[in-house]
C-alpha cells in the first residue's frame, strides 16, 4: 500500500471482523468489511473479495502473501471478472502449486530434484511402502501445502502413519485438499531460495538468494541475503537454475524458487512459491529494488525495470521476524493484546513492517507474526550488529515474543560464523535457551524502585481524587513516629525469588538490602513520547531504563538487555487458579476444539492423546498429564477452549475426593 | 453514601470553612540552626527517643520472634504495615507504654501497639497484639492501652480492626485485669456500644484468642480467621480437660475450619496472614465502578428455564455486580444461602442469594449480615430463587421457625434500601424471608422464568391429593391412580398459571419483568433513585432466641 501510495494507485482493503480496526484497514484509502474472523468466511472467500473488488471499481487485486495468493481458482476468477490478479498467471500457479507436477517439469527443464514418491495412489499402504522404499527419515508432505502447513517428518516407520494422518488432517483443514508426497528427508540442510521475476515479454531474472534456513516449527524466523559463505560460482548457478525454473511455466511476477542445500552446496530444487514471500525485502535491500512496485509493473504490462546485468548485488541484509509466541514453551504462538509497544527508528536500512500498534491485540484468528524487521549492511558483520541492535530497541509487553530468542540466536558465534542450517535450533537448543539467571542486585533495586514509585503516584492519585485531598495519611512517605519503616519486598525472576529490605529515609530516598548488601537508592519516572523511564540511581551509580509495569511484573528495558521482574503471587491467589489444572490437562492456548478421543468413563495413562486442538492453524493434541479415568470431559468438537482452560476432569485411579484437597 | 464517606464529608467541609490566613515567616535566629547548644542538647535527646523506640520496634526476645516467623506468621508490625495502604504514615501511639513499668519483666509497648493509619483510603484505628511479647497476654497496661485506642475512635468516629493473637489476661496479675471498670470486660463494652453507633468493629484471628480474648472476633461484626493459625476458645484444650475429661486439640476445638464452617463464630477464612489482611481490607474497600467481567446474555445460559434445574447463584452476581467482584461472607457456613459484598455501578451493595432451601444456619446468617448491611448503611440486594424453609421433624425440633423468624424480622425492619429480583421460584415463607412483596423492597422486578406461588403446584397438587387420598380411605373408598391424575392435573396447570410472572405483573404484585440481561442496569438506576432518600437508622425488634 505504501508502493502503491508512492506511485499514485487507489488502493483498497478488505478485512474480517477481527481486523475491524486493524492497521492495513486505516492505511487504506477504502476498506470493505467481508465477513467473520473465520478465514474460510472471509479472507478465503474469493466471491467476496472480488465483489469487493468489483463495487469498488478496482482494476486489480493484490493477494498478499498468504490466504489466496497461491491460488489458482482465485486467478482463474480473477481473469474472468476483467481484473488483474497481480501474480503469475493461473496455469503456472497451478503447475507449482502441485508438488509433483512441479517437480516433474522441473526435472525436464534440467532443474536438479531430489527423489521422492508423488504418485496417484494414496493408500497408506503404498505411502509407507514408498517410505521404506526411499528410507528413513521422510518428509510427508501435502501436494497442495505450503508454509509447514500439512508437512511432518516421519523418523521411523512406526510413528509414520500418525504423522501421516495428522498431515492429512491438517491439509484438509487448511488447504482443503489432503493428498500426499513423500520424499527423502535431508539432514541438516540450508534452505536456500532466489527470488525471481518475469514480465509478460519472456523476460525472467533472478535478485540472488536468501537463506532462510534457521527455521522453528519448519517456519522461517530469520532470513538474509545473501546466503553466508556461497561463492559467486554456486550464487550464479543457483541463480541461473531458478530462472530455468520460471522460464519452464513461462512465469510472469515475483516468484521464489525454493532449494534445499547440503553441507557441499549441492542444492536440489524444491518448490515454486508463485507469490511475492514475506522475506522479499532483504532481496529488495541488497538490489535497491522496490518488487511491489515491479509487480504492479508487470501487471501493467510493462517490461522488467532492470535486466539481469544491470542487478548489482551490494551489502548484506536480515530479516528476523518478530511472533507473538513462547520461545521457552516450543514457539507455542500466543495472542494477547500488545499492552506496550515501541520500536526502534525506521530509517534508509532499517525497515520495520507491521500491521499492528500499540493496544491491539494479536488476534488468535490468523499469523502470530507482528512484525519484520528488516536491516541493511555494508557486510554481514555489520547488518548482524545493526540487526541485534534494532532488536533490543523492539520493547514488546504483553505478550510472549521472541525477541529476547532472535537476540541469543543471532548472538551466536555459529550464526555469526554463517554455519547456519534447518537443524541450528535444535542442535544449539543448550546455548540459546540458557537457564534464567537470577538478577543483579542494582536491577532487582532498579525495579523495586519502580514498583514503589508507581504505588506512590497511585497513592497519590487517590488522595488527590478524593475528598480529603491535603492529608498526610494520604502521602507514601511511610513515616512511622520514632522509627525508621523498612519494608519486605519479595520479585521474582522464574523461580528464583529476590527478597528486600526497602528503609524509607526521611530523605525521600531508599535503602534496599539484599543479603548482605545494603544500595543507596533514588530516581524518578519521567515522562517521554508516552512511555516512561525511570531515572534513577543506585549507589550513585545512574541509568535510565524504560520501565514499563504490567500486572504484577515490572519490564526494564536497556541496551544492556531486558529484565523483567514480579512479585510472587500470593498464596490465596495460587490456590485458586492452580485448583483447575489440578485434576486434568488445560488448553496450552486459546483455540478451538478439533477433536475429542475420550469420554467419560475412559482409562487413560499418562501421555494418552485426549484432544486435539487447532489453535492459531496449528495443531495441538493434548495429552493426559497422569494415568487415571476420565470423570468428565468439558468441550465438544468444534468449541471454543480459552487458554489454561481445563479439557477434562481426571481423577487418578485410587484417589478419592481430590477436589477437597485441592481446596484446602 | 455509606458511613465510610461519612467522615471526609465532615472533613472537608471543615476545611472550606477555614478561615485564610497569613503568616510572616520567623526570622532565622542562631538557635534555629544546626550548631547551637540549645540544638545540640535537643539533637540528643531526640537521638534517645529514637535509639529506644528502635529497641521497642522489634518487640520480644530474638528467640520468641523466630519462633514466631518460623511458624509462617507475620510480626505484627508487619502486620499493620501490610494492613495499611501500602507506603503509607502511621501515626503509633504509646509506643513506650509499660516502659520499665512490671520490674525485671519487660513488655516492649505493652504487648499491643495501636494507631490510626489508612486501610483502603479509610482512616481506622488498629490495635494489634504482639504475641512476641509475653505471648501477647493482657498486662493492665495492656488493657488500658487498648481501652484508649477504642476511647480515640469513639471520639474521633473511626472504624476498629483487631489483629487478634493473644493468650487472654495475664493470669498472675488478673487482681488488676479483670475486675474493675476500666479492665478486661470494658473492651467488650466498648466493642459492642462502637458498633452501635455506627463504627465498623472487624477482626482478624491470627493467632489465639482464648477465654475474655475469644469476646474480640465473636463481639466484631465481620471477623477473618487464619487457617492453623488462628484459635477461639472460651476455654482452652488444658481447661478443657481439666473441666470434662475431654481431649481435644486446640485446631479442634476453635480452629478456622470449625469457625467458619460449623459454628459460624467467624465469617471469613484467611490461607495466611497476608490473606487474612487483604481480606480486612476488602471489609474496609473504596472501590471505582467497572464493567462485570462476563457478558450479561451468559445469565440466559447459566440459568434457563427449567426451575428444577440448580444453578449458583454466584454465576448470577458475577455477571451483575463490577468486575464481578463479589466480597463473600460466611462463605463456608449455612450455605444455602449465599451473602456478601459487592458494588453495582460504583453504589455499595449487600447481596442475598438463593443456593438452595433454607436451614437455621442459613437464616441466622442472613439475619448477620442484614444486621451487617443497616449498620453500615448499604442497599441490600435480594435474588429470590427460594422453595421455603426445611420441614422435616429435624428442622422443627431444631427451631426452624424461630430462626426463620429471626431474618423476617431483620428484612421488616431494615431501613436501608431493599431491592428485591424473582430470578426463579418465590414459595412460601422463602418469600418473606428473601423480602417478597410484602416486606416492603422499594422495588421488586421478575425475570420471565420466575414463578411465585404459596408452593410449587406439583406440591400443592400432592398435598390435595394425599388429603383426599386419606379421606377416601378412611371412607373405605378406593382412590385410582387415573382418579389421582385427574385431580392433579388441573391442581398443577391452575398454578403454573397463577404463578407466571406475566399473571403477576398484570396484579401489579411487581414493578415489572426484565430481560435477565438487564438486571444490572435496573439495579444501578434503581440503587441511584433509592438513595437520593436519606437511609434511616435502623431499629430492630426482639429476636426470638
Amino acid at each position: 500500500m505504501r508502493t502503491a501510495k508512492k506511485m499514485g494507485v487507489r488502493s483498497v482493503a478488505v478485512y474480517s471482523e477481527a481486523d475491524r480496526h486493524a492497521m492495513h484497514v486505516a492505511m487504506a484509502d477504502e476498506a470493505y468489511h467481508i465477513g467473520p474472523a473465520a478465514s474460510q468466511q472471509s479472507y478465503l472467500s474469493m466471491e467476496k473479495v472480488l465483489d469487493v473488488a468489483k463495487k469498488s471499481g478496482s482494476h486489480a487485486v493484490h493477494p498478499g502473501y498468504g490466504f489466496l495468493s497461491e491460488n489458482t481458482e482465485f486467478a482463474e476468477a480473477c481473469k474472468q471478472e476483467g481484473i488483474i490478479f497481480i501474480g503469475p498467471p493461473s496455469s503456472a500457479i497451478r503447475d507449482m502449486g502441485i508438488k509433483s507436477t512441479s517437480k516433474y517439469i522441473m526435472a525436464a527443464a534440467g532443474v536438479p530434484i531430489i527423489g521422492g514418491y508423488h504418485g496417484e495412489d494414496q493408500s497408506n499402504e503404498r505411502l509407507q511402502a514408498e517410505a521404506a522404499q526411499i528410507g528413513f527419515p521422510v518428509m510427508i508432505k501435502a501436494v497442495r501445502g505450503g508454509g509447514g502447513k500439512g508437512m511432518r517428518i516421519a523418523r521411523t516407520d512406526s510413528d509414520f502413519l500418525e504423522q501421516l494422518e495428522s498431515a492429512r488432517r491438517e491439509a484438509r483443514k487448511s488447504f482443503n485438499d489432503d493428498v500426499m508426497l513423500v520424499e527423502k528427508f535431508v539432514e541438516d540442510p540450508r534452505h536456500v531460495e532466489v527470488q525471481v521475476f518475469g514480465d509478460q515479454h519472456g523476460n525472467a531474472v533472478y535478485l540472488f538468494e536468501r537463506d532462510c534456513s534457521v527455521q522453528r516449527r519448519h517456519q522461517k524466523i530469520i532470513e538474509e541475503a545473501p546466503g553466508p559463505g556461497i561463492s559467486a560460482e554456486v550464487r550464479r548457478k543457483l541463480g541461473e537454475a531458478a530462472v530455468k525454473a520460471a522460464k519452464a511455466v513461462n512465469y510472469v511476477g515475483a516468484g521464489t524458487v525454493e532449494f534445499i542445500m547440503d553441507a557441499q552446496h549441492n542444492f536440489y530444487f524444491m518448490e515454486m512459491n508463485t507469490r511475492l514471500q514475506v522475506e522479499h525485502p532483504v532481496s529488495e535491500m541488497i538490489t535497491g529494488t522496490d518488487l511491489v512496485e515491479w509487480q504492479l509493473r508487470v501487471a501493467a504490462g510493462e517490461r522488467l525495470p532492470l535486466l539481469q546485468d544491470d542487478i548489482i548485488l551490494s551489502g548484506h541484509s536480515f530479516e528476523a521476524r518478530i511472533y507473538a509466541e513462547d520461545p521457552n514453551n516450543d514457539f507455542l504462538p500466543g495472542a494477547g493484546p500488545l499492552l506496550h509497544l515501541s520500536t526502534p527508528q525506521a530509517d534508509a536500512e532499517t525497515r520495520i513492517e507491521t500491521g499492528v500498534r500499540e493496544g491491539d491485540e494479536v488476534s488468535a484468528h490468523y499469523d502470530p507474526m507482528i512484525a519484520k524487521l528488516v536491516v541493511w549492511g555494508e557486510d554481514r558483520s555489520s547488518a548482524l550488529k545493526k540487526l541485534r541492535y534494532c532488536l533490543r530497541q523492539y520493547n514488546i509487553v504483553g505478550l510472549n515474543t521472541n525477541i529476547d530468542f532472535l537476540l541469543s540466536l543471532s548472538a551466536h558465534p555459529e550464526f555469526e560464523a554463517g554455519n547456519v542450517t534447518t537443524s541450528f535450533i535444535p542442535q544449539h537448543y543448550a546455548d540459546l535457551f540458557p537457564p534464567p539467571t537470577a538478577p543483579s542486585g542494582a536491577t532487582a533495586c532498579r525495579a523495586a524502585l519502580g514498583l514503589l514509585l508507581r504505588e506512590r503516584s497511585c497513592t497519590q492519585d487517590f488522595t488527590h481524587h478524593s475528598n480529603d485531598p491535603f492529608s498526610p495519611f494520604g502521602s507514601s512517605s511511610g513515616r512511622r513516629l520514632n522509627i525508621m519503616y523498612s519494608r519486605n519486598m519479595t520479585l521474582q525472576v522464574g523461580d528464583r525469588k529476590v527478597d528486600i529490605v526497602v528503609t524509607y529515609n526521611k530523605d525521600g530516598s531508599y535503602s534496599m538490602q539484599i543479603g548482605g548488601e545494603v544500595y543507596h537508592v533514588t530516581g524518578e519516572v519521567e515522562s517521554e513520547g508516552g512511555a516512561s523511564f525511570l531515572h534513577c540511581s543506585v549507589d550513585g551509580v545512574e541509568s535510565r531504563p524504560k520501565l514499563v509495569i504490567l500486572g504484577n511484573t515490572v519490564h526494564l528495558f536497556s541496551m544492556e538487555g531486558s529484565a523483567a521482574l514480579s512479585v510472587p503471587v500470593p498464596k490465596h491467589l495460587v490456590a485458586v487458579s492452580g485448583s483447575g489444572a489440578q485434576g486434568g490437562a488445560v488448553a496450552p492456548m486459546t483455540g478451538t476444539i478439533e477433536k475429542v478421543m475420550v469420554k467419560a468413563g475412559d482409562k487413560v495413562s499418562a501421555g494418552d492423546p485426549l484432544m486435539v486442538m487447532i489453535a492459531m492453524k496449528m495443531e495441538h493434541t493434548i495429552r493426559a498429564p497422569k494415568s487415571g479415568v476420565i470423570k468428565k470431559v468439558f468441550f465438544r468438537e468444534g468449541s471454543q477452549a480459552n487458554r489454561h482452560a481445563p479439557l477434562v476432569e481426571l481423577e487418578e485411579e485410587g484417589e478419592e475426593g481430590g477436589g477437597a484437597a485441592a481446596s484446602q | 453514601v455509606t458511613c465510610w464517606w461519612k467522615a471526609f464529608w465532615d472533613k472537608r467541609t471543615h476545611l472550606l470553612h477555614m478561615p485564610q490566613t497569613t503568616t510572616s515567616p520567623p526570622k532565622p535566629s542562631p538557635h534555629t540552626t544546626g550548631g547551637s547548644e540549645n540544638y545540640e542538647r535537643m539533637q540528643a535527646l531526640v537521638e534517645e527517643l529514637k535509639t529506644r523506640s528502635e529497641k521497642v520496634k522489634l518487640g520480644g526476645g530474638e528467640k520468641a520472634r523466630n519462633l514466631h516467623t518460623s511458624r509462617g506468621k507475620l510480626l505484627p508490625r508487619e502486620r499493620i504495615d501490610r494492613l495499611l495502604d501500602p507506603g503509607t504514615p502511621f501515626l503509633e501511639f504509646s509506643q513506650f507504654a509499660a516502659y520499665q513499668l512490671y520490674g525485671k519483666e519487660e513488655v516492649p509497648a505493652g504487648g499491643i501497639i495501636t494507631g490510626i493509619g489508612r486501610v483502603s483510603g479509610v482512616e481506622c484505628v488498629i490495635v494489634a497484639n504482639d504475641a512476641t511479647v509475653k505471648g501477647g497476654t493482657y498486662y493492665p497496661v495492656t488493657v488500658k492501652k487498648h481501652l484508649r485506642a477504642q476511647e480515640i475512635a469513639q471520639q474521633n468516629h473511626l472504624p476498629c480492626i483487631y489483629l487478634v493473637d493473644s493468650g487472654g489476661a495475664n493470669l498472675p496479675r488478673q487482681a488488676e485485669v479483670f475486675p474493675d471498670r476500666d479492665h478486661f470486660g470494658r473492651i467488650f463494652f466498648n466493642q459492642a456500644r462502637l458498633s452501635s453507633e455506627g463504627l465498623a468493629q472487624i477482626a482478624v484471628v491470627m493467632g489465639s484468642c482464648t477465654a475474655g480474648g475469644a469476646y474480640v472476633p465473636a463481639m466484631a461484626d465481620e471477623s477473618i480467621i487464619v487457617r492453623k493459625q488462628g484459635t477461639i476458645f472460651l476455654g482452652g484444650p488444658p481447661l478443657v480437660k481439666a473441666a470434662t475429661g475431654e481431649e481435644v486439640s486446640a485446631e479442634d476445638l476453635g480452629g478456622a475450619d470449625l469457625h467458619c464452617k460449623k459454628s459460624g463464630v467467624t465469617d471469613h477464612y484467611a490461607l495466611d496472614d497476608n490473606h487474612a489482611l487483604h481480606l480486612a481490607r476488602k471489609a474496609v474497600t473504596t472501590e471505582l465502578p467497572e464493567p462485570p467481567l462476563y457478558p450479561a446474555d451468559e445469565l440466559y445460559g447459566i440459568v434457563g428455564a427449567n426451575l428444577k434445574r440448580n444453578f449458583d447463584v454466584r454465576e448470577v452476581i458475577a455477571r451483575i455486580v463490577d468486575g464481578s467482584k463479589f466480597d463473600e461472607f460466611k462463605a463456608q457456613y449455612g450455605d444455602t444461602l449465599v451473602t456478601g459484598f459487592s458494588r453495582i455501578f460504583g453504589y455499595p451493595v449487600g447481596i442475598i442469594g438463593n443456593n438452595g432451601v433454607l436451614f437455621s444456619e442459613s437464616a441466622k446468617k442472613g439475619t448477620h449480615f442484614i444486621e451487617l448491611c443497616c449498620q453500615r448503611k448499604i442497599p441490600l440486594i435480594f435474588l429470590q430463587n427460594i422453595t421455603g424453609f426445611m420441614v422435616g421433624r429435624e428442622y422443627e425440633a431444631g427451631g426452624i421457625a424461630k430462626d426463620g423468624a429471626k431474618m423476617v424480622t431483620a428484612v421488616a425492619c431494615a431501613n436501608v434500601p431493599k431491592i428485591t429480583v424473582l430470578i426463579g421460584g418465590s414459595y412460601g415463607a422463602g418469600n418473606y424471608g428473601m423480602c417478597g412483596r410484602a416486606y416492603s423492597p422499594r422495588f421488586l422486578y421478575m425475570w420471565p422464568n420466575s414463578r411465585i406461588s404459596v408452593m410449587g403446584g406439583e406440591q400443592a397438587a400432592t398435598v390435595l391429593a394425599t388429603v383426599t387420598k386419606d379421606k377416601k380411605a378412611r371412607e373405605g373408598k378406593e382412590f385410582t391412580a387415573e382418579q389421582e391424575a385427574a385431580m392433579k392435573e388441573p391442581i398443577v396447570r391452575r398454578f403454573e398459571e397463577e404463578g407466571s410472572p406475566y399473571f403477576s405483573s398484570a396484579r401489579l404484585w411487581d414493578d415489572g419483568i426484565i430481560d435477565p440481561a438487564d438486571t444490572r442496569l435496573v439495579l444501578g438506576m434503581s440503587l441511584s433513585a433509592a438513595l437520593n432518600a436519606p437511609i434511616k437508622k435502623t431499629q430492630f425488634g426482639v429476636f426470638r432466641m
